[in-house]
Protein backbone atom coordinates (compact mmCIF):
# COMPACT_ATOMS: atom_id res chain seq x y z
CA UNK A 1 0.00 0.00 0.00
CA UNK A 2 2.29 2.36 1.65
CA UNK A 3 -0.49 5.61 1.06
CA UNK A 4 0.52 7.50 4.30
CA UNK A 5 -1.88 8.74 7.06
CA UNK A 6 -3.61 12.09 5.69
CA UNK A 7 -3.32 14.09 9.55
CA UNK A 8 -5.00 17.68 7.85
CA UNK A 9 -8.60 16.36 8.10
CA UNK A 10 -8.59 15.73 11.54
CA UNK A 11 -6.36 18.51 12.41
CA UNK A 12 -8.55 20.71 10.47
CA UNK A 13 -11.87 19.32 12.83
CA UNK A 14 -9.57 19.69 15.88
CA UNK A 15 -8.96 23.62 14.95
CA UNK A 16 -12.83 24.28 14.53
CA UNK A 17 -13.73 22.47 17.66
CA UNK A 18 -11.15 24.88 19.40
CA UNK A 19 -12.69 27.91 17.35
CA UNK A 20 -16.19 26.58 18.51
CA UNK A 21 -15.63 25.68 22.34
CA UNK A 22 -12.64 28.73 22.84
CA UNK A 23 -15.65 31.15 22.29
CA UNK A 24 -17.74 29.75 25.46
CA UNK A 25 -15.23 28.72 27.44
CA UNK A 26 -12.86 31.08 26.97
CA UNK A 27 -13.81 34.50 24.54
CA UNK A 28 -17.34 35.44 25.52
CA UNK A 29 -15.33 36.39 28.79
CA UNK A 30 -13.75 39.53 27.22
CA UNK A 31 -15.62 42.26 25.57
CA UNK A 32 -13.13 42.87 22.78
CA UNK A 33 -13.34 39.19 21.77
CA UNK A 34 -16.89 38.50 22.57
CA UNK A 35 -18.82 41.23 21.24
CA UNK A 36 -18.03 40.65 17.67
CA UNK A 37 -16.43 37.02 17.62
CA UNK A 38 -13.76 37.95 15.21
CA UNK A 39 -10.82 35.66 17.02
CA UNK A 40 -12.98 32.68 16.64
CA UNK A 41 -14.37 33.16 13.57
CA UNK A 42 -10.20 33.40 12.14
CA UNK A 43 -9.81 30.01 13.90
CA UNK A 44 -12.80 28.44 12.17
CA UNK A 45 -11.17 30.03 8.93
CA UNK A 46 -7.91 28.55 9.78
CA UNK A 47 -9.63 25.22 10.54
CA UNK A 48 -11.00 25.20 7.18
CA UNK A 49 -8.11 25.63 5.37
CA UNK A 50 -6.33 22.77 6.99
CA UNK A 51 -9.47 20.81 6.22
CA UNK A 52 -9.47 22.10 2.28
CA UNK A 53 -5.84 20.86 2.25
CA UNK A 54 -6.78 17.62 3.53
CA UNK A 55 -9.67 16.89 1.28
CA UNK A 56 -7.09 17.90 -1.83
CA UNK A 57 -4.45 15.57 -0.79
CA UNK A 58 -7.04 12.76 -0.12
CA UNK A 59 -8.85 12.91 -3.52
CA UNK A 60 -5.74 14.88 -5.74
CA UNK A 61 -3.31 12.16 -4.99
CA UNK A 62 -5.35 8.81 -3.70
CA UNK A 63 -2.56 6.84 -4.40
CA UNK A 64 -0.60 8.31 -2.06
CA UNK A 65 -2.64 9.74 0.56
CA UNK A 66 -5.64 8.57 2.87
CA UNK A 67 -8.32 10.23 4.20
CA UNK A 68 -11.07 10.06 1.49
CA UNK A 69 -13.77 8.85 3.95
CA UNK A 70 -12.43 10.38 7.19
CA UNK A 71 -12.01 13.99 4.98
CA UNK A 72 -15.48 14.25 4.30
CA UNK A 73 -17.39 13.09 7.55
CA UNK A 74 -14.51 15.91 9.33
CA UNK A 75 -15.47 18.31 7.33
CA UNK A 76 -18.87 17.99 7.58
CA UNK A 77 -18.69 18.04 10.99
CA UNK A 78 -16.65 21.02 11.14
CA UNK A 79 -19.04 22.89 8.63
CA UNK A 80 -21.72 22.12 10.78
CA UNK A 81 -19.90 23.58 13.82
CA UNK A 82 -19.50 26.68 11.93
CA UNK A 83 -23.07 26.83 11.11
CA UNK A 84 -23.72 26.39 14.70
CA UNK A 85 -21.61 29.14 15.99
CA UNK A 86 -22.86 31.24 13.53
CA UNK A 87 -26.36 30.53 13.63
CA UNK A 88 -26.01 31.39 17.66
CA UNK A 89 -23.91 34.48 17.48
CA UNK A 90 -25.15 36.61 14.40
CA UNK A 91 -29.22 34.88 15.42
CA UNK A 92 -29.97 33.33 18.34
CA UNK A 93 -28.19 35.89 20.85
CA UNK A 94 -30.31 38.53 19.44
CA UNK A 95 -33.81 37.37 19.86
CA UNK A 96 -34.32 39.33 22.50
CA UNK A 97 -37.79 40.76 24.04
CA UNK A 98 -38.35 44.50 22.89
CA UNK A 99 -38.62 45.64 26.27
CA UNK A 100 -40.82 48.45 24.53
CA UNK A 101 -42.30 49.69 27.94
CA UNK A 102 -38.70 49.61 30.39
CA UNK A 103 -38.32 53.08 32.07
CA UNK A 104 -36.50 55.03 29.69
CA UNK A 105 -34.29 58.58 29.90
CA UNK A 106 -35.78 60.82 32.55
CA UNK A 107 -38.69 59.12 33.61
CA UNK A 108 -38.64 57.69 37.75
CA UNK A 109 -36.92 54.09 38.33
CA UNK A 110 -39.55 51.82 39.70
CA UNK A 111 -38.92 51.01 43.40
CA UNK A 112 -38.35 47.93 44.90
CA UNK A 113 -37.17 45.40 47.50
CA UNK A 114 -35.29 42.13 46.50
CA UNK A 115 -32.92 39.92 48.74
CA UNK A 116 -29.42 40.08 48.82
CA UNK A 117 -27.10 36.89 48.42
CA UNK A 118 -27.86 37.01 52.51
CA UNK A 119 -31.37 36.60 52.16
CA UNK A 120 -31.46 40.59 53.20
CA UNK A 121 -33.87 42.89 51.80
CA UNK A 122 -31.95 45.36 49.58
CA UNK A 123 -34.44 48.82 48.75
CA UNK A 124 -33.75 50.51 45.80
CA UNK A 125 -35.12 53.88 47.48
CA UNK A 126 -33.08 53.29 50.54
CA UNK A 127 -29.76 52.88 48.57
CA UNK A 128 -30.14 55.85 46.80
CA UNK A 129 -30.75 57.44 50.59
CA UNK A 130 -27.54 55.95 51.28
CA UNK A 131 -24.57 58.47 52.66
CA UNK A 132 -22.29 58.84 50.05
CA UNK A 133 -24.23 57.31 46.89
CA UNK A 134 -25.05 59.28 44.20
CA UNK A 135 -26.17 56.99 41.84
CA UNK A 136 -27.30 53.74 41.70
CA UNK A 137 -26.11 51.41 38.59
CA UNK A 138 -28.85 48.60 38.19
CA UNK A 139 -27.43 45.78 35.88
CA UNK A 140 -29.90 43.49 34.85
CA UNK A 141 -28.57 39.86 33.89
CA UNK A 142 -29.41 36.47 32.44
CA UNK A 143 -27.86 34.83 35.29
CA UNK A 144 -26.10 31.78 35.99
CA UNK A 145 -29.18 29.53 37.33
CA UNK B 1 -20.14 41.26 35.45
CA UNK B 2 -16.04 40.42 36.30
CA UNK B 3 -15.62 44.05 34.44
CA UNK B 4 -17.92 45.83 37.05
CA UNK B 5 -15.46 44.06 39.89
CA UNK B 6 -12.43 45.32 37.92
CA UNK B 7 -13.97 48.97 38.03
CA UNK B 8 -15.41 49.01 41.02
CA UNK B 9 -13.03 51.45 42.68
CA UNK B 10 -14.05 53.68 39.86
CA UNK B 11 -17.56 53.38 39.93
CA UNK B 12 -17.22 53.85 43.96
CA UNK B 13 -15.08 57.64 43.63
CA UNK B 14 -17.94 58.87 41.91
CA UNK B 15 -20.03 57.78 44.46
CA UNK B 16 -21.60 54.93 42.15
CA UNK B 17 -23.72 52.06 44.20
CA UNK B 18 -23.44 49.03 41.68
CA UNK B 19 -26.24 46.05 41.91
CA UNK B 20 -27.07 43.51 39.77
CA UNK B 21 -30.30 41.73 39.96
CA UNK B 22 -31.47 38.33 37.83
CA UNK B 23 -33.67 35.46 39.19
CA UNK B 24 -30.91 33.27 40.67
CA UNK B 25 -31.96 32.85 44.02
CA UNK B 26 -29.17 34.26 46.87
CA UNK B 27 -28.06 30.41 47.28
CA UNK B 28 -26.82 30.61 43.95
CA UNK B 29 -25.39 34.26 44.31
CA UNK B 30 -23.48 33.79 47.18
CA UNK B 31 -21.99 30.65 45.75
CA UNK B 32 -21.44 32.30 42.72
CA UNK B 33 -19.96 36.07 44.21
CA UNK B 34 -17.69 34.04 46.50
CA UNK B 35 -16.12 31.47 43.69
CA UNK B 36 -15.72 34.80 41.39
CA UNK B 37 -14.96 37.09 44.13
CA UNK B 38 -17.43 39.73 43.36
CA UNK B 39 -17.65 42.13 46.25
CA UNK B 40 -20.98 44.55 44.73
CA UNK B 41 -24.35 43.86 45.52
CA UNK B 42 -26.16 40.69 44.09
CA UNK B 43 -30.48 40.86 44.18
CA UNK B 44 -32.39 38.06 43.85
CA UNK B 45 -35.96 38.58 41.40
CA UNK B 46 -36.76 34.83 41.72
CA UNK B 47 -40.21 35.08 40.83
CA UNK B 48 -39.09 37.97 38.09
CA UNK B 49 -41.49 40.41 39.46
CA UNK B 50 -39.72 43.54 39.47
CA UNK B 51 -38.21 42.45 36.02
CA UNK B 52 -41.53 42.35 34.60
CA UNK B 53 -42.08 45.56 36.24
CA UNK B 54 -38.78 47.50 34.60
CA UNK B 55 -40.59 45.30 31.14
CA UNK B 56 -37.09 43.20 31.10
CA UNK B 57 -38.88 39.66 31.09
CA UNK B 58 -37.11 37.28 28.25
CA UNK B 59 -39.85 34.28 28.37
CA UNK B 60 -38.53 30.77 28.70
CA UNK B 61 -35.23 32.81 27.98
CA UNK B 62 -33.33 29.61 30.21
CA UNK B 63 -33.57 25.89 30.70
CA UNK B 64 -35.71 26.59 34.09
CA UNK B 65 -37.92 29.34 32.53
CA UNK B 66 -38.68 33.17 32.46
CA UNK B 67 -35.15 35.01 33.11
CA UNK B 68 -34.04 38.52 32.48
CA UNK B 69 -32.62 40.08 29.43
CA UNK B 70 -29.40 42.03 30.13
CA UNK B 71 -29.92 45.92 30.32
CA UNK B 72 -28.36 48.96 32.47
CA UNK B 73 -29.80 51.28 34.36
CA UNK B 74 -27.91 54.78 35.70
CA UNK B 75 -30.89 55.69 38.68
CA UNK B 76 -29.53 59.04 40.23
CA UNK B 77 -30.40 59.85 43.76
CA UNK B 78 -33.92 61.73 42.49
CA UNK B 79 -34.92 58.01 41.60
CA UNK B 80 -34.67 59.26 37.90
CA UNK B 81 -33.48 57.08 35.11
CA UNK B 82 -30.37 59.45 33.75
CA UNK B 83 -28.98 56.54 31.52
CA UNK B 84 -30.09 53.46 30.13
CA UNK B 85 -29.11 50.75 27.88
CA UNK B 86 -31.29 47.94 26.48
CA UNK B 87 -28.70 45.53 24.16
CA UNK B 88 -30.28 44.08 21.04
CA UNK B 89 -27.85 40.95 21.43
CA UNK B 90 -27.23 39.62 24.69
CA UNK B 91 -23.72 38.80 24.04
CA UNK B 92 -23.12 42.51 23.71
CA UNK B 93 -23.40 44.61 26.97
CA UNK B 94 -22.66 48.03 27.94
CA UNK B 95 -18.68 47.95 28.98
CA UNK B 96 -18.10 49.19 32.77
CA UNK B 97 -15.82 51.38 31.27
CA UNK B 98 -18.02 53.23 28.35
CA UNK B 99 -20.42 53.99 31.80
CA UNK B 100 -17.83 55.57 33.25
CA UNK B 101 -17.55 57.74 30.96
CA UNK B 102 -20.84 58.19 30.82
CA UNK B 103 -20.72 59.14 34.68
CA UNK B 104 -18.00 61.75 33.67
CA UNK B 105 -20.12 63.34 30.95
CA UNK B 106 -23.57 63.49 33.36
CA UNK B 107 -21.42 65.28 36.21
CA UNK B 108 -19.24 68.00 34.79
CA UNK B 109 -23.28 68.54 32.47
CA UNK B 110 -24.68 69.14 36.48
CA UNK B 111 -24.49 72.07 38.50
CA UNK B 112 -21.78 71.35 41.63
CA UNK B 113 -24.22 70.25 44.79
CA UNK B 114 -24.89 73.10 46.88
CA UNK B 115 -23.08 71.21 50.09
CA UNK B 116 -20.13 70.89 48.38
Amino acid sequence: MGRRRNWLPLGGFLVTLTAFLSYFFYFAYFPTTRDFPWLNLLLFAAGLVLLGGGLRRAFGQPERYRGRISGPVFAALSVLLLGLFVLYTFSFSRQLPAAAAAPRLGAKAPDFSLPDKDGKEVKLSELLQTEGTRWVLLVFYRGYW
Amino acid sequence: MRGFENNLEEFKKRGVRVVAISVDPPARNREHTAKQGYTYTFLSDEKAEVIRRYDLLHEKGGPAGDIARPAEFLIDSTGTVRWVNLTEDYRVRARPEDILKVIDGLRTAEPPDQAE
